[in-house]
């Protein structure tokens, strides 16, 4: 079912749709402009003139060890913050979806960690693991663990992608429990009835149906994590130690605002927006399949 | 191949009490048909078998084995769903091998009994085809493929006709009682629908609000009602129920209607003067030529072709229907139409607790119990 508003004419549609035209083109439209020019210009040291240098500064990433070292981890940690945030959804999706005794606060609980801005986030965890006064840190020390993720970076990249997924298990969570709540009890029932217990009965039965919802959120946990991830990252390590969590945002940022290198962040900037548009046409393929049916 | 015993089945949702303590054995092979009104607790009877909820009292026995506490996969029992339940994400085979496949059968055993069942059931040309690309029967078969290829200990049918046409209803009925007489698999099948009940039953449950009201033959419900909640559902058009009370030692009824008619069977083991319900089907009713002293006012005449249905009041405004042979002929609505009562097919209640009233036994007879 869909509901279709019908305005007369072109002028008034024209105008209501103003205000958000206006905000895209001031907000996006403008600087994503902009970062294509910067992309194809060099600045000299002083930043007094730019000159066109065409695609010299995409040629210079690309024939870059260190982009190419960020381009490989951005994959790992897309890959791990994904895994772990739909499995981590999963599994509470499927424990929740049991008829128990305070479902609802149980539920409300484990939504609630998607309503905290990425920044509260990184405090938290901050809070708990900070090398020094970390709530947790001195229970790692006990254990033997030499924890400090400011000079450790294994450990760093483990904590942002702890953090990462920590976030984004509450959206899995209610996307998995929806999936698990829209198929039908009787096919479960049936199921058991047939013999099917455990583990064999969710490879056979949950898993297969509940497809349609992994392969969306496959793509939008990917997008999550390459794009949405900047403000934890920023906030909890800065990208660092040395480039240990530096990703792929983080290094447009670190590159074109930190060290200034505004054609190189700019082509960066560019790649990043290739990738994006390419994860979109995925996400509308199956967010528009599910809104669909 | 199994008996099955429940023993005080009883089930509460929080506040609400679905079922009152039920008892019921079904024997090796036969075929038990579980009727009754909406709501009356069927299904829950059923998914108690089952294992699906547990009971709140009772146990549940197969083959002599306490399964009460058993885990549905375990049970070793076949349901057939009302809404099928087929897996959408399988083929008509893969279906089928489900059940086969997790009890480690080999493969080669899988496709032949997968097969054969499919021959028995005409689903051979559909082995590959997903549920979604079946018609409703198509549907319905592959839901008794699935259960009768892993040749249970029991079969559980929850409504299973009730989504397709008149037609084919009628058919697959057919089909189904003639499948279960040969498996000779022991069938719990639930319905409301009092034709499928006659028709597939070896014995017919009749329930009402979580109790059984009557366990017996078809014919026997059909006969001799327990009471009035089970004269009043099977059989249709239903039993008319006049209002009146015993008189000459039990052996007349007194209708607040005005006559007084003779009861068969002799004297009733209650007081003249209780108060009673006179039962008599439609069909049973006669219209008479000359007055018998009942006398029915025809308020609306339906034909139906062969036969034709009368409705009207009786003189103490009770409501009575009336089926004849043939066309209405000369009756107009509006008339007094004299009806006679033929004693053998008259049925008498006590009014207060809506339980049959038979005469006891004379020495020689059968025993006759409404209820076991
Ligand atoms: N899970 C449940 N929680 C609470 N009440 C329930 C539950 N399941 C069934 N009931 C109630 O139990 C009663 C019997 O339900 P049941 O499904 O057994 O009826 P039924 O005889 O199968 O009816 P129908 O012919 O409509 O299928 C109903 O009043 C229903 O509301
Ligand atoms: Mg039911």
């Amino acid at each position: 079912m869909e509901r279709r508003t019908l305005f007369p004419g072109r002028a008034l549609p024209a105008f209501l749709v103003l205000p958000q035209l206006a905000i895209t083109a001031l907000f996006f439209l403008f600087p994503a402009w902009r970062a294509f020019v910067e992309s194809v210009r060099a600045v000299n040291g002083f930043g007094l003139n730019a000159r066109f240098v065409g695609l010299a500064n995409f040629a210079a990433l690309l024939g870059s060890g260190t982009y190419r070292a960020t381009v490989l981890r951005t994959l790992l940690y897309c890959t791990a913050v994904t895994a772990l945030a739909m499995a981590g959804g999963l599994v509470l999706a499927v424990f929740a979806d049991r008829e128990i005794k305070g479902r609802a606060i149980y539920r409300a609980l484990l939504i609630l960690p998607y309503a905290i801005a990425p920044a509260i986030a990184s405090v938290i965890f901050v809070f708990l693991l900070q090398p020094e006064i970390g709530l947790l840190t001195g229970v790692l020390k006990q254990a033997g663990i030499d924890w400090n993720y400011v000079l450790h970076g294994g450990q760093a990249l483990g904590l942002v992608i702890l953090v990462g997924a920590w976030k984004q298990v509450a959206y899995n969570f209610i996307f998995y429990l929806a999936g698990l709540q829209s198929i039908p009890r009787t096919l479960i029932e049936a199921a058991a009835l047939d013999g099917a217990r455990g583990w064999y009965r969710f490879r056979t039965m949950l898993w297969p149906l509940l497809l349609p919802t992994t392969l969306f959120l496959l793509v939008v946990n990917t997008v999550y994590a390459a794009f949405d991830t900047f403000a934890l990252i920023f906030a909890l390590t800065g990208g660092g130690p040395g480039t240990a969590t530096e990703t792929m945002v983080v290094k447009v940022y670190r590159d074109g605002i930190i060290n200034l290198d505004l054609g190189g962040s700019a082509a960066q900037s560019v790649i990043l927006m290739a990738l994006i548009v390419a994860l979109t046409v995925l996400q509308f393929r199956y967010a528009g399949g599910r809104e669909r049916t | 191949m199994a008996r099955l015993d429940l023993r005080g089945l009883a089930k509460s949702f929080a506040a609400t009490t679905v079922l009152h303590g039920i008892d019921l054995a079904l024997a090796d092979g036969e075929m038990v048909v579980i009727v009754g009104a909406s709501g009356c607790g069927k299904s829950t009877l059923l998914r108690l078998v089952a294992g699906l909820e547990s009971p709140t009292a009772g146990r549940v026995l197969l083959d002599g084995t306490d399964i009460t506490d058993t885990d549905p996969s375990r049970r070793d029992i076949a349901m057939v769903f009302q809404n099928y339940a087929l897996y959408p994400h399988m083929t008509v085979f893969g279906n089928m091998e489900y059940g086969l496949k997790l009890r480690g059968l080999p493969r080669a055993e899988i496709a032949r009994r997968v097969d054969e069942a499919a021959a028995l059931l005409g689903l051979g040309p559909l082995l590959d085809r997903r549920p979604r690309q079946l018609s409703g029967g198509q549907r319905q078969r592959v839901a008794m493929g699935r259960a009768i290829v892993r040749n249970p200990k029991l079969f559980l049918f929850d409504e299973p006709l009730s989504n397709l046409d008149a037609r084919l209803r009628v058919q697959v009925r057919a089909d189904i009682r003639r499948l279960q007489r040969r498996l000779g698999v022991t069938s719990l099948y639930v319905t409301h629908d009092q034709t499928e009940a006659m028709t597939l039953a070896d014995r017919l449950v009749v329930m009402h609000e979580g109790r059984v009201a009557q366990i017996a033959s078809p014919v026997e419900v059909f006969d001799r009602p327990a009471d009035t909640y089970v004269a009043g559902f099977i059989g249709d058009p239903a039993m008319n129920f006049c209002p009146g009370q015993l008189a000459e030692g039990g052996t007349v009824a007194a209708l607040v209607a005005g006559a007084r008619i003779p009861l068969p069977e002799g004297r009733r083991a209650v007081p003249d003067g209780t108060r009673i319900l006179l039962g008599i089907r439609p069909q049973h009713a006669l219209p008479a030529a000359t007055p018998t002293g009942l006398a029915m006012t025809v308020e609306l005449i339906e034909p139906l072709g062969s036969e034709t249905l009368l409705h009207g009041r009786l003189a103490d405004d009770t409501s009575f229907a009336l089926r004849i042979a043939g066309p209405p002929g000369p009756l107009a609505e509006g008339i007094a139409l004299p009806v006679h009562l033929p004693p053998e097919q008259l049925h008498v209640f006590d009014a207060a607790t809506g339980l049959r009233l038979d005469a006891p036994p004379r020495s020689g007879a059968a025993p006759v119990s409404g209820q076991h």
